[in-house]
């Protein structure tokens, strides 16, 4: 658009920008910047003193005893997650592909559990955890099983935040996937179906390929969000029982909001950062063998 | 366009599947309906009852008599708290992206690639130097405090951005020919021609701050100024053999965005297609 390069437009283009630039540089930019130097320092916000000790802070988070744990807990979350993720949310999508009356009553229930807060959703699925009276051990036991103390179960606590997490995303990406089955162009199909292809060979020869770039993006999107869960692990065990659900997020919070050592939890914060990079990367490089963009 | 032939044992197994798994999302929702509705004597039962032999109004009762906090006041704080954060974040990004798009200047594209490069830093790692910069300013435990944050908004940014490209350049010169001022257009003009991507922004931007818990437990330390999330948080710990207060309290939190989603799914969905509410 052609406006003059007049007084007026210096002024207007100021004073629109500032509020945004601002909050960047002073909310995002300069916090960037800060916990890099805070990870340096042994800093203790509620002493108010902080002292230069290079990289103590990494050394010792990194050859703790706390730390294989805490990454072994967060990668056992990641692993049972992603999988369950992926293949819900492809059976959402699918589902929802196919065109029948009432859908959008289907997709507004699925989609109910994205909405819902997480502090509600974890209360929510601690009672239905409850390892007596909860919702999911009774109906177990009436098919006979007996089901574990979940949350307060150091082996099935973890697994138990996952049912949670599965139950509160899946609509959220299965309506992603659904946006991409329907970009597909329904030639493809219909070519296929002339030379005489089955519903089997249709979806792994023509569905599979031609989301695989959505499905990357979401495997991409859920390693970056799976590393940092948070909050469902604060209400739900709370790192517990014993030490059994600590994970990054939940240890940078405490150290932070419960011991105010801001120096270590920015250090927590950065060997997060540089996990959540390798990933990524990575994932990237590992592309190329299955996603396809020719469509 | 092919028309998928539909045979019968194809169909049921169809609706089967896709019955089963609105059953499965559907459970813990009625669970929690059907408990809050239960009383301290009749929560815990085996085998489980689906509808109270006894209805209580109990738990809803206790909730809005909580100890120490209340449960009316926190709705407020949320109320106010979403309603603020939402307008920091659309006016601000919409205003930079009108910036970006209309007004732009020397080194506005390398500013703009900077906002880019910050939504690829995890919310984690600002986190502790925001507090610290709170601290310094004065605001912790201030309601300026939570909202001030919502400021640094790349994702907004980015979004209105992509609209307000698609926005015909002459329509606005020829409206500046005919004596309005910037301000003029951008509020008359623009935001009303950007609406569909605007509405979907202020929906996303509610329910985000709504939802929202971390932030306002860390900052807002005064129990009269928490938010909902917080209170029912905190009530988790409390209730912990009276599960009928915590369910009675987990539906008046979703309640509202629930009437808010349900009067506006298409705008909810659409913005699912802009890769937003995240």
């Amino acid at each position: 658009m052609y406006v003059p390069k007049t007084i007026g437009r210096r002024v207007t283009t100021a004073v629109f920008l500032a509020p945004s630039l601002l909050g960047m540089v002073v909310f995002c930019l300069i916090p960037i910047v800060s916990t890099l130097v805070f990870s340096l320092l042994d800093y203790d916000l509620l002493a108010g003193t902080a002292s230069f000790v290079g990289l103590d802070n990494f050394v010792r988070i990194l050859t703790g005893r706390e730390f294989p744990a805490v990454v072994t807990h967060t990668l056992t979350y990641l692993g049972l997650y992603l999988p369950l993720i992926m293949i819900m949310s492809l059976g959402q999508g699918l589902l929802l592909n196919h065109p029948f009356p009432g859908r959008q009553v289907f997709r507004a229930i699925f989609y109910l559990p994205v909405i819902t807060s997480w502090v509600a959703a974890a209360v929510v699925w601690q009672w239905v955890l409850s390892g007596k009276y909860g919702l999911l051990n009774q109906m177990l036991q009436s098919i006979g099983i007996q089901g574990p103390g979940w949350l307060s179960n150091k082996d099935w606590a973890m697994p138990g935040v996952v049912l949670a997490a599965i139950w509160k995303d899946t609509g959220y990406y299965a309506l992603m996937i659904l946006a991409a089955l329907k970009s597909i162009d329904p030639t493809y199909y219909e070519a296929a179906s002339i030379d005489g292809a089955g519903p089997l060979r249709r979806f792994f020869g023509i569905t599979l390929p031609l989301i695989s770039p959505t499905l990357f993006l979401l495997v991409v999107i859920n390693v970056i969000y799976g590393l940092q869960v948070f909050e469902s692990v604060l209400i739900m065990t709370n790192g517990g029982p014993g030490d059994a659900t600590t994970v990054f997020l939940e240890r940078i919070f405490k150290y932070a909001f419960r011991q105010y050592k801001m120096g270590v939890a920015s250090a927590y914060s950065w060997i997060l950062f540089v996990f959540i990079l390798l990933f990524t990367l990575v994932q990237f490089r590992l592309q190329k063998k299955w996603v396809n963009y020719d469509a | 366009m092919m028309r998928k032939r539909f045979p019968l044992l194809k169909g049921f197994v169809f609706y089967l599947a896709i019955l089963l798994l609105a059953l499965i999302t559907m459970l813990p929702f009625l669970w929690m309906l059907s408990s809050s509705f239960k009383s301290a004597e009749t929560i815990r039962t085996i085998p489980l009852r689906w509808i109270p032999e006894h209805p209580s109004l109990d738990g809803y009762i206790r909730v809005f008599n909580l100890q120490g906090f209340s449960f009316a006041r926190a709705s407020f704080n949320s109320l106010f708290l979403a309603v603020m954060s939402t307008f920091v974040q659309v006016m601000s990004a919409c205003m930079a992206a009108f910036v970006f798009t209309k007004l732009p200047f020397k080194g506005s594209g390398k500013v703009f690639g900077l906002y880019i490069a910050t939504m690829m830093i995890p919310g984690t790692v600002t986190m502790v130097p925001n507090y610290v910069i709170l601290r310094v300013l004065g605001l912790l435990n201030t309601y300026t405090g939570v909202i001030l944050p919502y400021f640094a908004n790349a994702f907004g940014v980015f979004l209105m951005r992509q609209s307000m490209l698609t926005l015909n350049d002459s329509y606005l010169e020829s409206a500046m020919l005919d004596g309005a001022s910037l301000f003029r257009v951008f509020f008359k003009i623009v935001l009303p021609m950007v609406a569909p991507t605007l509405s979907t922004m202020v929906l996303l931007a509610f329910m985000g701050s709504w939802n929202s818990y971390l932030w306002p437990l860390i900052v807002l330390t005064s129990t009269d100024m928490q938010t909902l999330q917080v209170i029912l948080a905190n009530m988790n710990g409390m209730y912990k053999s009276n599960e009928h207060v915590i369910m009675a309290g987990a539906v008046l939190t979703i309640l509202p965005i629930l009437l808010v989603y349900v009067l506006s799914q298409n705008r909810v969905d659409s913005g699912i297609a802009l890769g937003g509410l995240k």
